[in-house]
């Protein structure tokens, strides 16, 4: 551990600039990757819209509150997927056998798979994510003080840690499921649908995973109703969005000890 | 990976060049059946799938129950029976109908391999169909039926009892399937052109998804947007066999749907005829 920190880097610097460089020597095929990749944010948010075309208010949250909580939830989302996404291809190395060329490296495993792909794609979704906080920031009556300001910043970064944290713990479990790949779907992109939701809609079981276990709802809906001083989904108070920053901790426990016990299950791919 | 085209071995060849009727529904019988048998070797893929459907559901009938309770117990014709079963018969369907746009030619297409497919006496687009057909209708048990059964049991479901309404919908249900992966082969295809074609298929997976109703249902869509969902196909896999299903549209209204979605069947044969013959003569295969 002697090294300085540029030089343990570097390593990983060289290899997601190859990543970059690569995606954009086909031409016409990354601007359709980017153009969909557009279309995928677009649509998530005009699901939204389309639902309150014909109501005006859903679980005690009116449009701007839900375009400022689809803008948070989508911003994390887009922020975490665009640095560790591609963690969900882990099943593909696992049947094949490659993972086990990651483990003959002097890198740590995480380290390697977060680097082996950063597509650039994403980050059309993160404008699009972008546009709607901004969006959502504008149209909201919120008495801004410097402590609401620090709050929204904080809240879209610890959220993507979350979101992170979450792409994690699903890959750790990957280890035992392998071909079920599709079950922590239901928990990474159940968790993004989730979170673009008033989480007071939801009923006993979507509390117990999505309001506690993962906790989905303090990525975007409770902090949202702590900013806009709303009464809380009646499991939790109002204010209980200004713990959201503990959330990130919880599900990076969860994430690490999913993760440690996915490799130490692992017995290598043969050969 | 298994599918090594194995079951493609399994179909007799036919003796004679043109084949006759009963000789093509014998061969694609033959072929759906290979494709449910490969279905079944894919258990712990589908209990997943399972999982990420029933997460889903829970999730849609919660927000969709409370846009209902928001609109004083009425959405667009829908009350609150309504929706529940619409959220839950569309997570049922999902494993069966393709709104993904992934398919195994698609893979045969980039390493060359569809040459071979080519080379047997048999239509590269209705053997490829039987075979995704079959494998659609075996995920009907492992990921459609538990959903089906675990939606009433968690109760406030509606289905119909009359069987001449139950009957029309399974019509559509199947037709529904089989237009979808129609329309995915057409998605395939164009690799004869550009090789790859995962960014079209992701493009295929945003506009499908959104315009089949898988999140919202088409019919709640504004009139504009509503319209421009009915010029697609994807409305006819999903939206309708939901309706069907669940009692919504009867009678004239539901033949008409059928014939929809017969005519998006017809519509995307031809055009998928059309478009290999075209790529035969396009393919050039490296190496060979």
């Amino acid at each position: 551990m002697a090294e300085p920190l540029s030089a343990r880097w570097g390593p990983y610097r060289a290899v997601v600039a190859s990543r970059v460089r690569s995606q954009t020597s086909y031409r016409g095929g990354f601007a359709l990757d980017l153009v969909s990749s557009l279309l995928v944010g677009v649509v998530q948010l005009a699901e939204v819209l389309v639902l309150f075309h014909s109501v005006d208010s859903l679980g005690g949250l009116d449009l701007a509150a839900v375009v400022l909580v689809f803008g948070i939830a989508d911003l994390s989302f887009s922020l975490a997927d665009l640095v560790v996404g591609h963690l969900d291809t882990l099943p593909v190395y696992l049947r094949s056998g490659t993972l086990d060329v990651f483990y003959l490296r002097p890198q740590p495993l995480l380290a390697q798979l977060v680097t082996s792909d950063i597509s650039l794609r994403r980050v059309t979704r993160i404008v699009v994510a972008a546009v709607a906080l901004g969006v959502g920031v504008a149209v909201n009556d919120i008495a801004w003080t410097p402590l609401h300001v620090a709050f929204l910043v904080l809240v879209v970064l610890t959220s993507a840690l979350t979101f992170a944290a979450v792409f994690v713990a699903a890959a750790g479990v990957q280890f035992f499921l392998v071909d079920a790949a599709e079950a922590t779907a239901a928990a990474v992109y159940g968790g993004r649908y989730a979170a673009t939701q008033p989480a007071s809609v939801w009923t006993g079981p979507l509390v117990a995973v999505f309001g506690f276990a993962i906790p989905i709802a303090f990525t975007a809906y409770l902090p949202v109703v702590a900013l806009l001083d709303l009464p809380g989904p009646g499991w939790l108070p109002g204010w209980a969005g200004w713990l959201a920053p503990l959330a990130a901790v919880w599900m990076w426990g969860v994430a690490l000890l999913a993760w440690r016990s996915g490799v130490r299950h692992y017995q290598g791919g043969g050969g | 990976m298994r599918d090594d085209g194995q079951p493609v071995q399994a179909a007799p060849h036919p003796t004679t060049p043109t084949p006759g009727a009963a000789t093509w529904f014998r061969v694609h019988g033959r072929l759906v059946a290979a494709g449910w048998r490969r279905g079944s070797t894919y258990r712990a893929a589908a209990l997943g799938g399972l999982v990420a459907n029933v997460t889903f559901g829970f999730l849609k009938v919660s927000v969709l129950t409370a846009a209902v309770a928001a609109g004083g117990g009425e959405l667009a014709g829908y009350d609150t029976r309504a929706v529940i079963a619409y959220a839950w018969l569309s997570q049922a369907l999902l494993g069966s109908v393709n709104l993904f746009g992934r398919i195994d030619l698609a893979g045969r297409m980039k390493d060359g391999s569809v040459a071979v497919d080519l080379l047997r006496p048999i239509d590269l687009q209705t053997s490829t169909t039987a075979q995704e057909v079959g494998r659609a209708l075996f995920s009907l048990l492992p990921r459609g039926v538990p959903i089906v059964v675990l939606a009433l049991a968690v109760g406030g479901m509606r289905l119909p009892t009359d069987p001449a309404v139950l009957g029309a919908g399974l019509l559509s249900a199947l037709l529904a399937v089989v237009v979808s992966h129609l329309v995915v082969y057409l998605v395939a295809v164009t690799g004869f052109w550009t090789v790859e074609t995962r960014g079209l298929q992701v493009f295929y997976m945003v506009l499908a998804g959104f315009f089949a109703g898988l999140f919202v249902p088409v019919s709640i869509f504004p009139g504009w947007l509503f319209a421009l969902a009915q010029a697609t196909p994807f409305p006819s896999m999903l939206q309708t066999p939901v309706d069907l299903l669940s009692g919504r549209v009867v009678g004239g209204d539901a033949a008409v749907a059928l014939l929809v979605q017969l005519a998006w069947l017809a519509g995307a044969l031809a055009l998928g005829q059309l478009m290999t013959r075209a790529g035969r003569r396009r393919l050039e295969v490296q190496g060979g």
